[in-house]
């Protein structure tokens, strides 16, 4: 999804024209755009979004939020100016920022939000915190991140390239988890189990198997 | 019989009282910001109260089915210190955050300039952002702090229909009845009102405009006192209707006027908020 795809998806939102007016603003007078930002979801709606934008999770609210982050986000202090609407706002504000945090044009300048809301034990903004911005983040924290989910019980669907960012340290972690959970007779879920699987396989088939070793 | 508590410091209560409030049909409170029995030293300490206001408990009874909403605002006791000034500067912020449904509790505490300037400033505020107000009335010289209440609510230009004005009894009831605020009640174990009073109160005043709240805190209170009140207004003679009037559709009235008034059911409660869950044993 696109900043432009999102504009086009909240065109039949009945109180667009108000969002519209917010951006310029936004634009015009960036310490503006708190007041909108904390207002997008009552005025613009939290059901999802009619096509793929709204499959993709996308509502009015959130996708207006977006559009107004990326309103302020273009200029010198942008990413301060999305810290600031992250830190000042609550659960749903500092979810929408997330999840738009890789569309808007600040480099890694936004990783500390991702290794607060990791911090928290809010399972929409740990989630969310494992999406494609999830790319600026180290191996270690990102290995503790999806160890975290498989924690909580957050389905290791929502990180970012699961598959190709998987690695025999985050095996082993999961190795432990998997040692310590049996050890008080509860299970692991069922994507963790697949995931830990997939990873020892993999190691198998690189190790020399005992007849070459000798 | 469902209860819309208006009035509530949940935070000073525990999650047995959330059940306890759920089981006797307690689907919705709101509770205002408000002193936590010991002076706060920095704005700070609001900016963490407010997010816990809107964030925590907001949570914590979610997992009870309660829905809950917020009023904010730099209560009376506390607008008299000036290391707690700078709150009057946060609460821009927070006054358009989705669970904040009125300014409050506002008003007066012993009715000296400071308290005259914060809630002047904080109607002002109400205006501004559209909110009605919940207002405080002072424990001591009551009957004056009433009347010098409705005169500075006069003078700011809110709507009476926009303000209620909260610990009235019998002395006070009248004013604000002429005033055309809204009325209303704390109920007490002892002191400010009690059930049979409460009664006696709506036999002669009838159940338009009054809002009855348990203002259950960290003091000597009672969070099912709403329910009680209720109980003993069917056994007066009053119809279940004039009970719903009172306990539900009053309050509902009062706070949808902020438009944010959100009594949809909850889904799925989250299984954990930021920081801590109360389920124990899991993360």
């Amino acid at each position: 999804m696109t900043l432009d795809e999102l504009a086009a998806a909240l065109e039949p939102v009945p109180q667009r024209g108000w969002l519209i007016d917010a951006v310029a603003a936004a634009r015009a007078e960036p310490e503006s755009v708190g007041r909108a930002f904390a207002q997008a979801d009552r005025r613009l709606g939290r059901s999802p979004l009619p096509g793929p934008a709204g499959d993709a999770g996308w509502t009015p609210g959130r996708a207006g939020r977006a559009l107004l982050l990326a309103a302020v986000a273009d200029r010198p202090d942008g990413a301060d100016r999305v810290a600031a609407l992250y830190q000042r706002g609550d659960a749903a504000e500092r979810l929408a920022v997330l999840v738009a945090l890789p569309l808007l044009p600040i480099a890694d300048r936004a990783v500390p939000l991702l290794h607060d809301a990791l911090r928290t034990n809010d399972t929409r903004l740990v989630g969310a915190a494992l999406g494609p911005y999830a790319a600026h983040l180290d191996a270690a924290t990102w290995r503790q991140g999806v160890i975290k989910c498989v924690f909580m019980g957050i389905p290791l669907a929502v990180v970012d390239r699961l598959t190709e960012r998987a690695d025999d340290e985050l095996a082993t972690m999961l190795a432990g988890l998997t040692e310590e959970r049996a050890a008080a007779g509860r299970s692991m879920p069922a994507d963790a189990v697949a995931l830990l699987d997939r990873l020892t396989a993999a190691a198998d088939s690189t190790k020399p198997s005992s007849w070459e070793e000798q | 019989m469902r209860i819309f508590d208006p009035h509530i410091h949940m935070t000073s209560r525990t999650t047995d009282d959330y059940r306890a409030m759920a089981g006797a049909g307690v689907l919705a409170v709101v509770e205002p910001a408000f002193w936590l029995g010991q002076p706060r030293t920095n704005p700070g300490s609001f900016a963490d109260y407010f997010d816990s206001l809107i964030g925590w408990e907001p949570y914590r009874a979610s997992q009870f089915g309660i829905r809950h909403h917020a009023t904010l605002a730099l209560n009376p006791k506390e607008a008299n210190d000036p290391r707690c000034r700078g709150v009057l500067d946060l609460l821009p912020d927070y006054l358009d955050k989705d669970n904040v449904v009125a300014v409050g509790e506002i008003g007066y505490d012993s009715m000296t300039p400071a308290e005259d300037e914060a809630f002047a400033a904080q109607l002002a505020l109400a205006l501004a952002f559209q909110l009605p107000a919940l207002v405080h009335t002072p424990h001591r010289d009551k009957a004056a702090g009433t009347k010098r209440t409705l005169d500075v609510v006069a003078e700011s230009g809110i709507g009476p229909g926009l303000v209620a004005v909260d610990h009235l009894n019998e002395v006070t009831v009248g004013l604000v009845r002429d005033s055309g605020c809204w009325m209303g009640f704390s109920i007490y174990p002892e002191t400010k009102m009690s059930p049979p009073r409460m009664v006696e109160i709506l036999e002669a005043y009838g159940p338009e405009r009054i809002l009855v709240n348990s203002a259950a805190d960290w003091g000597h209170s009672d969070p099912l006192l709403t329910v009680a009140t209720a109980e003993a207004m069917l056994a007066a003679g009053f119809s279940a209707d004039d009970v719903d009037l009172v306990f539900w559709r009053n309050p509902v009235e009062f706070y949808g006027q902020s438009g944010r008034l959100d009594l949809s059911d909850i889904a799925e409660p989250p299984p954990s908020f930021a920081g801590s869950s109360i389920a124990r044993g899991g993360s």
